[in-house]
């Protein structure tokens, strides 16, 4: 096994060529931080080398930056014009034990987004632009640096969330967002699941913009804890708070805590790390979290976006997918030490014309099968 | 502008092609009349027509399943439609080709306020959906200027924005599931009410594919809760560079207010003497709206006034009553019409950084002068979706083919500042033969294959978005 760290796209390029005549496959590799889903690769190709930023704009809420770019590099370069990425992406290290470095590229591949989503969408919603090497060696462009673009079809979105089986991700455009002025969370404590989620969708059904609407059963210490988010200028967020806990009086008393409160742990499931068992992220409908939680008991969950993203702890024997079979929804496992992934998966199986489309866009996308082979389905789960 | 010529073999086959569509179909959802077909030989780039073979206009997802794979069977291209409202002639028909219309599909089939979605037939109208959940005081977020008019269909396939997208997004923002037919009648689910499909984002390619690559037949969209308030402050500049750095310094300063919309002086006289809206006498005008409580918005507004200051504006007024927020928005919603009653024109659509405003205005006029043509601008700032209406005189011999190269002109400039063609009106026919200014040809074979797998055969609405010349030879095939 060789391991390429090409710093240029021209050398993405000309190694995609080369594996693509040789047949080898490669694992394309950001910072190796959340690593979802096997690779049965010959060789590695990390994208590290290609870092740094191709344009920023702040009047323009613009940032162009290369794939293997540090996400912290960038955290900070906006941060320094008081802006963000809109979408709150998820660190895996914690999860995963991973001591590499998250990048733009592997964000992408995986669409990270957290808490935030549920407000300003996911990372797929902020991308405006990408390039990348199609498995043919050939340098593909699409999208550019504006916000509304409509020019062709939109392979910006196609890339997010591919997890690096359609191409190699070599620079991405991004809308970014001012950096709010003051952040307050309006706690509840003691609530159960359907309570909780009662809460939460009170909470996003008012007009107060909330930006973040999380659940944590088993708490930060102190018992069960529902948390909703208000960002913006300080007197709105002031005015938002006072309503907002006049809106939620009947779910108990209400604390309002000041600063970037426990969002952090939210998003990276951080109850979850360094202990044993599968990690799963279950996308649902949100009012179907509590049949959910349910279904998975006694597993432990944690529920964000308001209850329509649930991450569980389960034991490695555990086969969530058809245990809440009957949920509308889709599981990816996203950590598993133990046989979980080996047994079920961890993409969650298409229905047979998605599937077909799927598998159609890879071929045309890769048709030698190089990129990542056995991610993302293309190998069959072994029978329980 | 150059469309293939039909195919003489399926302009032979009409009557065999209707009687099997008249077999799945009631009987008012199947037009042949050659006089009836020219309700359809245009959307609303007039400037190009021609009446289709035949007209369909299916009322359910079984329908549009089985007239599409009838026209698969037959090898009949499909043009889907929603309302006709656009403006890249992207539901022009080929003479032999079959309009399917969504218009029948109009049912709101689920509204979930609980999680924030409703469920409805692409056919309905977007401020009709808007219509469905108000009452619960909810809204649907994406406003283009025809929401009158427009279908979610077509909203779907230009991934449609508005004025408030500069908060809430673009369509495919807010779209979170599909039923869609593909060509051979295959029905597909994706998504739904759940924030994220698993698998590839093949809800994000098909926003914005311009009916290339299905056809939607329901769609799950995001509903939100109304602000608290919402107003408007008119901003008049005596420069339309000093009104786009403006804009820019707004944006810089952290506040995001929900649409930054853009006049100048020939829109805003034309919108003036259309609705009345109260419009200042200026060169340039923008309307500036910031939503929530009564607060929230005097402390939002306070910072941009504070920056507008700095530009010496001429003219700065906040709106005072609901009844002139409406109708300062009734004047920018009506841009278009109010030109259309005084000038036939081209209205172009490209996109470009917001930083780039005041250069691209000049140079607009200045490309306009050569041309010796009037360029009237209108747009949403915010996001850098500009809209210059080239005027011209639709009788006058050679004006309307003057007007299309001033156009590409000023779409290649765009491109070349780091924009592109078309930001929400979507590529059509009207832009198709600029796409090589944009991408380069591995970029357009990389979209070409995304139809390939949809659409193998190429049969849905062929001819429109990628120039001609690149993809002939798959039409042919």
């Amino acid at each position: 096994m060789t391991a390429f760290n090409p710093s240029t796209e021209d050398e993405v390029a000309a190694l995609v060529r080369d594996a693509a005549a040789s047949g080898r496959g490669l694992e394309i590799r950001g910072g190796g931080t959340r690593g979802i889903g096997a690779v049965e690769a010959d060789d590695v190709m990390g994208t590290g080398g290609l870092t740094g930023v191709t344009l920023y704009e702040p009047g323009a809420l613009t940032l162009v930056v290369r794939a293997g770019t540090p996400l912290g590099e960038i955290e900070a370069v906006l941060a320094a014009e008081n802006q963000q990425l809109p979408f709150e992406p998820w660190d895996g290290r914690a999860l995963t034990g991973s001591n590499g470095t998250p990048t733009i590229g592997g964000m992408v591949a995986v669409n990270a987004s957290g808490p935030r989503r549920i407000q300003a969408g996911a990372c797929r919603d902020s991308m405006i632009g990408v390039r990348f090497v199609d498995g043919t060696g050939a340098v593909v462009k699409n999208g550019g640096r504006v916000m509304k673009n409509v020019t062709g079809l939109d392979l910006v979105k196609l890339m997010a969330g591919s997890h690096g089986t359609l191409g190699v991700l070599t620079e991405v455009g991004f809308k970014v967002l001012p950096r709010p002025e003051t952040t307050a969370t309006i706690a509840l404590d003691g609530l159960d699941a359907p309570d909780a989620v009662a809460a939460m969708t009170a909470a996003m059904t008012t007009p107060y913009d909330v930006t973040g609407a999380a659940h944590a059963p088993a708490g930060l210490g102190e018992g069960p804890v529902t948390m909703l988010r208000l960002e913006g200028f300080e007197g709105s967020v002031a005015h938002r708070s006072r309503e907002l806990v006049r809106a939620l009086g009947r779910f108990g008393a209400a604390r309002v805590v000041e600063g970037p409160g426990d969002w952090a742990w939210v998003r990276d499931a951080a109850g979850f790390a360094g202990r044993e068992g599968a990690v799963w992220r279950v996308s649902v409908k949100p009012t179907d979290g509590v049949r959910l939680a349910e279904a998975l008991a006694p597993a432990e969950v944690i529920f964000d976006w308001s209850g329509g993203l649930i991450w569980a702890l389960t034991p490695e024997d555990f086969d969530l997918r058809a245990a809440v079979a009957d949920i509308p929804g889709h599981a990816t496992l996203v950590r598993s030490v133990g046989d979980a992934q080996t047994r079920f998966g961890a993409f969650n199986p298409e229905p047979a014309p998605l599937a077909a489309i799927a598998a159609g866009l890879r071929v045309k996308f890769d048709p030698s099968g190089i990129l990542n082979p056995g991610r993302m389905g293309a190998r069959a789960a072994v029978p329980a | 502008m150059r469309m293939p010529d039909p195919d003489i073999a399926i302009l032979d086959r009409k009557a065999e092609i209707v009687t099997r569509l008249q077999a799945v179909l009631p009987d008012e959802a199947v037009v042949s009349d050659p006089l009836e077909l020219t309700a359809y030989e245009c959307d609303a780039l007039t400037a190009y027509r021609c009446p289709p073979l035949a007209v369909v206009l299916p009322a359910t997802t079984e329908e549009v399943s089985a007239i599409l794979a009838i026209c698969s069977e037959l090898g009949v291209p499909v043009v889907p439609r929603g309302s006709g409202t656009s403006l890249a002639g992207g539901a022009l028909p080929t003479a032999d080709s079959v309009i399917l219309g969504v218009a029948r599909l109009n049912a709101v089939l689920e509204e979930d306020y609980e999680n924030r979605v409703i469920r409805v037939q692409s056919g309905r109208t977007n401020l009709s959906v808007t219509g469905a959940v108000e009452h619960e005081d909810f809204f649907y977020a994406p406003d283009p200027s025809s929401q009158l008019a427009c279908a979610i269909a077509g909203n779907i396939a230009m991934n449609s924005g508005g004025a408030h997208c500069l908060k809430y997004g673009v369509t495919t923002n807010n779209l979170l599931g599909v039923t869609m037919v593909l060509m051979d009648g295959t029905v597909v689910e994706i998504g739904g009410a759940h924030l994220d499909a698993p698998g590839y984002d093949i809800l994000g390619i098909i926003c914005g594919s311009e009916g290339q690559l299905g056809v939607v037949t329901e769609a799950t969209l995001r509903i939100l809760k109304k602000p608290e308030g919402a107003r408007p402050v008119l901003m008049g500049f005596d420069s339309s560079e000093v009104a786009g750095a403006c804009v820019a310094d707004i944006i810089k300063a952290g506040v995001l207010p929900v649409a930054i919309e853009f006049m100048d002086r020939p829109c805003i006289r034309a919108c003036e003497d259309f609705v009345h809206a109260g419009y200042p006498d200026v060169e340039a005008l923008l309307i500036v709206e910031v939503e929530g409580s009564e607060g929230e918005i005097a402390e939002q507004l306070e910072k941009i006034v504070a920056i507008a200051r700095r530009h010496d504006p001429v003219e700065l007024r906040e709106s005072k009553s609901a009844e002139e927020s409406a109708l300062i928005w009734k004047g920018r919603k009506s841009a278009f019409g109010a030109m259309g009653q005084i000038n036939d024109y081209i209205c172009l659509d490209g996109t470009i950084p917001i930083n780039e405003l005041p250069l691209v205005l000049r140079r607009t006029g200045e490309l306009a002068d050569q041309y010796g043509l009037k360029v009237a601008n209108v747009f949403h700032a915010g996001d850098g979706n500009m809209h210059p209406l080239i005027l011209y005189d639709a009788n006058a011999p050679g004006e309307l083919e003057k007007a299309e190269a001033l156009g590409a002109d000023i779409l290649t400039l765009c491109v070349e500042v780091g924009g592109c063609l078309t930001g929400e009106h979507g590529v059509g026919v009207e832009k198709r033969d600029l796409m090589n200014v944009q991408y380069a040809p591995a970029d357009l074979e990389a979209q070409l294959r995304v139809k390939d797998v949809f659409d193998p055969r190429w049969l849905l609405n062929p001819s429109k978005v990628f120039p001609l010349a690149s993809t002939e030879a798959r039409r042919a095939a």
